[in-house]
């Protein structure tokens, strides 16, 4: 049912469609970032599209993408894109869903806001700049949602720790775990 | 006098209340910035709001989440499939099992196994899952109830949900977090007697949902308290991507479970109740309609429920029964291979979603071939919900944003992941 | 089984006889009138809705009513993971806490951080404030949760809580302060 959506939509945008795939049930279209808010409000002002409801805004990190069974050639290099940045969208008329994807480079991760075109990916597009670092150009209130202001970095990336705290307080009194501490040794040691 | 007055003035740094006029001694009207939360009883996760009030009146308000981010993406993507399955159950804790379910169906999708699980592994996912949605409701209409004022039926829903708790103890070992279901199915069948156990708890929760009903919905206090309180439009609910009881008591009627029917609904009977001017009485009136729609759901299932394996017959999958574990080498292999590996899901990305106690609740998976999940989003409704939850507090009360949390249903593990 | 029993009863008899009838009295008052103040975040509230409830009452222990306000609380329950944005509230709410206070840390996530060791939940609630007892559990049962109440009113009644030890420590320095003055 989607099938169609897709076909319309590589009608209707020519040059914004890089591809479009279909895979698990699931309709997704490639977009060039530059044409993606015209993108958007056409696909929710269309009748024939209607997609009013949103569903969700993520962002995936490729940067450790090595795919088993796979050529070397799809795993992640320096040329690729790092960041793709996903838009799942439904419609309540049609009952019909597609997923729209940008691909951005690591070292511009921004991209036009969505957040006026529908109101729920206000909160969902700080999420993924709170995580990923993704900067969405015309957001309103773009701060952290999830961590507090002082956290440096983003933690869903790839290459930050999981284990990494920042932490805001700690008792003044509490005992050091020497193996994971070195630094604070005991007087004793060096005698 | 005047020294007097002045003296007064001196010491208190402002004028007396007899000595100032009628003009002057008006409440200054200087917006106020009250806090609430994170730990605040009305909360029923552990949010912040800072409120700026005129009076009483709210003008505004900065809704805070975050307080309980306990990184469900990134400790999923250090765990294999089978080891995000208590992940999952920590999400929407009140209703856990629909939470392993929708992480079992988006890893099943990505390995092509929709639809191909065995008719008795489905039905026990659809029984648990109802199950869980009752214990959702119950916990929601009664915690609500109480920070109205209303103890008695929150004892009541309680006692209610204690019967189910101990149901699902029977069946999975744990009260609350049960990492029931697994990839291809369930990871034991449901005990004996399980249907004399289920119809004898459910003929003990129809009579206390009688009776809140009568304790609550035709009680003046409580129906001045949420009648007209955080009303949403229809347009609004769908624009700000609200699902589940919240958008229906809006009128905007989408059940995942009718709409893009999934495991065996579609051989089961139920309706969807629906609202109108989407306020708290409507939702009130929506969950405790869902309440006996779950306990109808659940009596077909018992009717229906066909014998056969719990669990779908594939080795790259499944794990062997431990009778053949324990006694050839090929099995005890591949359980080693299952719990060190992981199930090796072909690279792809796929999102699966099912109706929660909340609403649509779905998971983006992305995997990469190995065991682990390469990305493993959780679509949480209560986020959602909470980001609107801002513009419903709008020009209201203080005392209002109580009713309008509680049913809003925020469950703060789903909100924060 | 019935004989280990009685040994120890008879071993607190022992030990109770020691002390002073009326030394007794301020501290078992404390212990079967507790007023908690739920600090609720996670999935362990659903258990601690569970105790509170009429099947596993915790009224039956003097400790039912939740005060919400930690200025009129004596024991704070941490109920569930503490997060690092959490952590000052949690300690700003333990400063307002008057003596003698105890805490419980319920759950394994409030204990050590549980399954969660990512960089943002705190490994355990004693990173902030000094716990007394520790629920292990994910959740607890609720039967646990009364056997920890148990253990922390025998601490109570002993004198051997984090605040009161606080308090006889602040007493002995002061003692032994006025009475090098002297």
């Amino acid at each position: 049912m989607s099938q169609k959506v897709l076909a319309a939509l590589t009608a209707a945008f020519p040059d914004a469609v890089v591809r479009t795939g279909s895979a698990h049930d699931d309709e997704t279209a490639w977009i060039k970032r530059e044409e993606l808010l015209a993108v958007a409000t056409w696909l929710r002002d269309d009748p024939a599209m209607a997609f009013d409801a949103p569903v969700f805004c993520t962002c995936i990190d490729w940067i450790d993408w090595r795919p088993v069974g796979r050529p070397v050639s799809e795993h992640w290099s320096e040329t690729k894109p790092r960041f793709t940045v996903c838009y799942q969208l439904r419609s309540v008329a049609h009952k019909h869903r597609i997923r729209l994807e940008v691909e951005l480079p690591e070292h511009d991760p921004r991209l036009p806001s969505l957040a006026d075109v529908w109101p729920a990916f206000n909160w969902q597009e700080r999420e993924t700049f709170d995580m990923y670092g993704i900067r969405f150009d015309g957001h309103p209130d773009l701060r952290r949602i999830y961590l507090y202001e002082e956290f440096v970095g983003y933690p869903l990336r790839k290459d930050y720790p999981k284990e990494k705290r920042q932490p805001l307080v700690r008792r003044d009194d509490l005992p050091v775990n020497p193996l994971k501490a070195p630094h604070a040794r005991h007087e004793s040691d060096n005698k | 006098m005047a020294d007097a007055q002045s003296l007064k003035q001196l010491v208190l740094g402002r004028k007396d209340v007899q000595d100032m006029s009628d003009e002057e001694s008006e409440l200054p009207p200087e917006l106020m910035t009250v806090n609430m939360g994170p730990s605040h009883p009305a909360m029923h996760g552990t949010v912040r709001i800072v409120l700026t009030v005129d009076g009483e009146k709210i003008v505004k308000s900065d809704i805070q989440p975050g307080y309980l981010h306990r990184c469900f993406e990134k400790e999923s993507e250090y765990a294999t499939y089978t080891q995000v399955f208590p992940y999952t159950d920590r999400l929407n804790y009140v209703s856990p099992m629909i939470n392993n379910v929708g992480w079992a169906m988006a890893v099943e999708k990505l390995l092509g196994l929709t639809g191909k699980l065995p008719r008795r592994a489905e039905y026990i996912r659809v029984i648990v899952s109802e199950m869980s949605r009752m214990t959702d409701h119950l916990t929601c209409i009664g915690a609500s109830a109480m920070e109205l004022g209303a103890f008695t039926p929150f004892l009541y829903f309680l006692k209610a949900r204690e019967w189910l708790y101990e149901l699902l103890e029977k069946i999975s070992g744990a009260r609350l977090t049960h990492s029931y279901a697994r990839v291809g199915g369930v990871v034991k069948d449901l005990p004996l007697d399980f249907e004399a156990d289920l119809t004898l708890c459910l003929d003990k929760i129809d009579p206390v949902i009688v009776d809140v009903e009568k304790m609550l919905l035709s009680n003046k206090i409580f129906y001045d308290r949420v009648v007209g309180i955080g009303a949403m439009s229809r347009e609004d609910a769908i624009k700000t991507g609200c699902v589940g009881p919240i958008a229906r008591a809006a009128g905007v009627d989408y059940d995942v479970r009718r709409d893009f029917p999934y495991s065996v609904y579609p051989e089961l009977e139920f309706d969807v109740p629906l609202g109108t001017t989407g306020d708290c009485y409507d939702r009130y009136l929506v969950r405790l309609e869902e309440l006996r729609q779950c306990a109808r759901i659940l009596r077909q299932c018992m009717r229906q429920i066909p014998e056969g394996a719990f669990v779908v017959d594939d080795p790259r999958v499944a794990m062997p029964p431990k009778k053949d574990a324990y006694n050839t080498i090929e099995s005890m292999i591949r359980h080693f291979k299952h719990i060190v590996d992981g199930i090796r899901v072909p690279p792809g990305e796929a999102y699966a979603f099912l109706e929660g106690g909340n609403g649509e609740l779905g998971f983006f998976v992305v995997a990469d071939g190995t065991g682990r999940p390469y990305k493993a989003y959780c679509r949480s409704p209560s986020f959602v919900h909470l980001s609107t939850a801002s513009q419903l507090i709008h020009d209201h009360y203080i005392a209002d944003v109580v009713p309008i949390f509680g049913m809003i249903n925020m469950i703060g593990g789903e909100c924060d992941k | 089984m019935g004989l280990e029993l009685s040994t120890t009863r008879l071993e607190d008899a022992a030990k109770w006889a020691k002390q002073s009838k009326l030394a007794r009295v301020p501290e078992w008052g404390r212990k079967f009138s507790l007023f908690t103040y739920p600090f609720v975040t996670a999935c362990c509230g659903m258990e601690f809705m569970s105790v509170a409830a009429p099947k596993y009452d915790i009224a039956r222990f003097g400790a039912e009513f939740p005060r919400f306000s930690p200025r009129q609380s004596d024991l704070l329950m941490i109920v569930g993971t503490i997060t690092e944005k959490q952590g000052p509230a949690l300690k700003r709410v333990y400063d307002q806490m008057a003596e003698p206070k105890w805490v419980i840390a319920f759950g394994v996530c409030a204990s050590t951080g549980g399954f969660y060791q990512n960089y943002h939940a705190m490994p355990g609630a004693d990173q902030v404030i000094p716990v007394d007892v520790y629920i292990p559990g994910c959740p607890p049962r609720p039967e646990q949760v009364l056997d920890a109440l148990m253990m922390l009113m025998d601490r109570i009644q002993d004198g051997r809580g984090h605040s009161q030890l606080r308090l006889k420590r602040d007493q002995m320095i002061a003692s032994a302060q006025s009475d090098d003055g002297q």
